[in-house]
This record gives structure tokens, sequence and C-alpha cells, in this order.
């Protein structure tokens, strides 16, 4: 299958079945996208506000990285890649700040606990997400609660908000990523019990 | 803010992907064009692709919220109260009355949560967690009801499949129907799977009772151990072993992959059949009869397609709506 060099990474063409890629995109998933708290963490502890940047770039130079071969285990490695994203990151800008990359360890270890058994997780899952949608505006919380909940389709949403497809659209749009902020950058209880 | 270096692009590519995103998973039309340009867009770069991940876990995560939709009358309730209540009363006969006479009212009022409905839609899963901490995985197109009293677990698979991780609790038997079948766990990983005219059975772990209702009668029931598998059909019943590597194939779906050693096309169509509303049709019995083997993503139709044009060397037509594979 012939590789796309003029992209940014070595993968399949979108016609390939690019099976590495999928790996990736499961090991992704599964092992790297839950220590999105503890990197958000790590970043707004070092004084970062950039912090969305820098989970892109993290995200970005694991998934290059795994293409070549898949690490395992995944943390200590995407941690690697977060404080050398951010020692990058404080030379370039000419801010010491040895100390804030350090910290790491101690986020590290703390979160080394062996996780909750899976049926507690199961639980915990939906009333973490409970939660989360809680947290949505009112605005986006209704479309998403109706869709996701209710299972109803964008045009019924619209016709029960007397708004257009459009709009319904839009607020989904909104609603997935204010979601996905809640859940993974602010649930930082999750983990770790320091 | 005194940001050095807020890049405006993370928070750019974020919003694109969420607009890919509910464009194809929430938006009624999505065409093959629609799905190129998606794939050209997450092939670009890894900014794009690991976006657009992110925003897709979260959103199947939060299909989970569909266990909340419990007050809404569970459909074809009606229906199934005519069906299921003899049995339940019948299986209920050693229990505390009051559970018979208590049961269609505390279902659906007094107590909703002792019972409720869960759906896996076309192409989707989902894993539901009991109180008791036993698990059910629903694979597509799945619809089960599960009541939990305090004598007992019961499951209705009203249609599809799902795989049962049990429990055992000797005072509160976890019990399973699906069609003519009836599976009482003795501490069990099992899974059923309900088609037309044809119920499975396979047992991955531990011992089951299987029996057979014909009428107000067991007509047969089986000992199951690990490997057994159930195959019952409206003329016949039969229990053969398996290997493990047999049963861990069929149950691919669970991490969203079909699995095939040497199965014929006219099969393998089949089964993405079960998975795609885009289907495959099979023309010929020469095409029919080629043998599959291999591992693919249960939901990506297109991506078999090219497998069997490019590597098997068949010819394949898109008309629309279906795949149509010949020789």
């Amino acid at each position: 299958m012939a590789e796309t060099p003029e992209t940014d990474r070595g993968m399949a063409s979108s016609l390939g079945p690019g099976p590495a890629t999928s790996e990736v995109k499961a090991w992704f998933v599964r092992e790297v996208l839950p220590l999105e708290p503890l990197l958000i963490r790590f970043f707004r502890r070092s004084g970062r506000t950039d912090v969305e940047d820098l989970r892109q770039d993290v995200y970005m130079r694991v998934c290059d990285a795994a293409m070549e071969q898949i690490p395992h285990p995944a943390k200590p490695f995407v941690l690697a890649v977060a404080r050398n994203l951010l020692i990058d990151r404080v030379r370039r800008e000419h801010i010491v700040s040895i100390e804030a990359v350090e910290n790491l360890d101690a986020l590290n270890i703390a979160t080394d606990d062996p996780g909750p058994d899976q049926n507690l997780m199961a639980r915990e899952e939906l009333r973490r997400l409970q939660l989360a949608l809680d947290k949505l505006p009112r605005r986006l919380r209704a479309p998403v609660v109706m869709r996701k909940i209710d299972g109803l389709s964008r045009r019924e949403i619209a016709q029960r908000l007397g708004v257009s497809e459009k709009t319904v659209e839009k607020q989904l749009t909104q609603g997935v990523r204010a979601l996905a902020d809640i859940l993974y950058g602010e649930s930082t209880d999750i983990g770790s019990k320091s | 803010m005194s940001e050095p270096r807020q890049s405006p692009d993370a928070r750019g590519i974020e919003e694109e992907a969420a607009e890919w995103l509910i464009k194809r998973r929430d938006c009624e039309e999505w065409s093959e064009a629609d799905q190129a340009a998606l794939d050209v867009w997450l092939a670009q770069s890894w900014a794009h692709s690991t976006a657009f991940w992110r925003l897709e876990a979260v959103w199947g995560r939060a299909d989970r919220l569909d266990a909340l939709r419990q007050q809404e009358a569970p459909r074809g309730f009606a229906q199934m109260r005519r069906r299921v209540l003899p049995i339940l009363i019948r299986a209920a006969a050693g229990v505390a009355a009051l559970a018979v006479v208590g049961v269609p009212a505390s279902m659906m009022l007094l107590q909703p949560e002792l019972k409720a409905t869960y759906t896996a839609p076309l192409g989707g899963r989902q894993t539901i967690t009991l109180r008791d901490g036993s698990q059910i995985e629903l694979n597509t197109n799945t619809v089960v009801r599960v009541a939990e009293t305090s004598g007992e677990r019961k499951v209705w698979l009203d249609k599809g499949e799902a795989y049962f991780t049990v429990k055992h609790d000797a005072s509160r038997p976890f019990v399973v129907i699906a069609a003519n079948g009836r599976i009482t766990d003795l501490g069990t990983k099992f899974f059923v799977r309900r088609d037309a005219n044809r119920l499975e059975v396979a047992l991955v772990e531990g011992s089951a009772q299987f029996d057979e209702n014909l009428g107000r009668k067991t007509a047969r029931s089986a000992l199951l151990s690990p490997g057994d598998v159930v195959v019952a059909t409206a003329s016949s019943l039969s229990v053969t072993k398996q290997n493990g590597r047999v049963l861990k194939d069929k149950l691919g779906w669970r991490h969203g992959v079909l699995i095939f050693d040497n199965t014929p096309l006219v099969e393998v169509a089949a089964e993405f059949n079960r998975y795609n509303r885009t289907k495959l049709v099979v023309e010929g019995d020469a095409a029919a009869e080629t043998g599959i083997g291999g591992t693919f993503p249960a939901n990506d139709v297109a991506a078999f397609t090219r497998v069997a044009q490019g590597v098997l060397g068949l010819k394949v037509k898109n008309n629309g709506t279906d795949f149509v594979i010949s020789q």
C-alpha cells in the first residue's frame, strides 16, 4: 500500500485500510486519552495557559512515534514526551522553571494507585457522565440530553426546541467539545487519590 | 492574556473535528463523498486525527447515558407483558408471591430501577453493568430487558447478541431468556446470539444450564462446560465443543472487529450486514464460496470491499446503497 509522504505523518492514505493506523487509534483512545487529566494538570501546574496547544502537540508526537512501534506501557512514554515538550517550550521562551517540570514525577506517583475494579468503573463512568452533563451550559445541555438520553434525531430535537436543524448541529458541536473538556480536562480527581 | 504563544491552532482544529464528528454521527445526510473528504482531512495531520478521535471517544462514551432512559415506558411493553409474564410467573413460583403480583406495577411505576430496557443500535455496542457487578455487553442491533429482584436476576434477549459476565450468587439466580432458550448461570461467562430462526449459546467460562422451552414444558436441557456451543433452531438442537480460539473469534465484536477464518464470502457478507446500513450483496456461487480470512473493523464495509477488490481480485460495484460483490 502506497504511503503518502506529503502529509505530516507516515500514515497510509485514506484509501488504504491502514491496520497500523487503526491500531494506533485503538491504542490512543484506550491508553493515551485517559492520561489527559494528568497531562492537563501537569501543564497547568507548570503555569501554562496554552494547555490545549501543548496537549495537541503531545498527541501528535506520541501518535507519530506509535506508527513506528506502539509504546508499552503508554504512560511513562506519554509523560516523557510531555516533559520534553515542556522543556523545549520553556527553553524557547527563556523561562527557567525546572521546578515545574519536576512536578511531573509527583503527579505520576499519585496516579499509580491500582484503579478501581471494572464494575465500579462502569458505574462510576455513568456517574461521571451525568456530572459532566450537569456542568454543560443549559443551552448545550438540552440538545445533548435529547440526543444521547432520549435518542432523538437532529430533526426531532430542532422541532422540540423550536430552532433550526443547523442550530442543533452547532449546539451538538459545541456540546461534544465542552463535554470532552469537562471529562478529560477537569476531572482531576479521577485516578488520583492524593 | 499575556500568553507568549497562544496558538489558535488547537482550538480551531478541535472545532473542525467537532463539526465533522457531529455531521457524521448525528446528521441524517452523510454521503460517500463526505466520508472521503473526512478521510482526507484526517490523513492530513495527526493534529486532525487525534482531535477527531478524542471527541469521537467522548461522544461514544456519552452513548452510555442512554442507560438513563428509563422513565419512558419500555417500547413493546404491552406485548412483552403478554408474552413474558406467564413465563415470569412460572419462574417466580419458588420466589415470594409478592414478587409475582408485584411485578407489572413495580416494573413500570413503583420501582422503575428494577426494570430497564437497553438497546444497541445498528453498528453500535453497549456495556451495561448491573448493580451486583454483572456485566452485559450488547452487540449491534440488540435489545435486552433486565429485571432485578431480591430473589432473581433476569434478562430477556429480545433480539441480537450479548456477552454476559455474571457475578455468581446462589441466592439470586441469573437467568437469560432468548427465544425458546433459557440459560441459568452457575458462575459464568457466556454469549447468546439470537437470529431470526436460530439461537446460539456458547459458554466461555464457568458452567451454565441450558433449557429449551417448548410450550410449558422444558423440552431438553444440557449442563454446559467451557467451549460448549448450543445451536437451537425450530427443528434441531445441537451441542458441540469448540476450541477457545473459535470462541474468541466469535467474540471479536467486543473489540469492534469481525474475525474470519476461511469463512465463505456469503457468510462474511451476512456478518457485515448485521452491523451496517450499507449492505454487502454477493452475486454468483463462485464468489459466494470464496473463503475469507482476517480481521476487519465491523463498521467499515468500505475497507472490506477494498480488500475484496485489491487482494482477492473480486469485482465490487457500489450502487449507491449497497456494495455488490461478484467474481
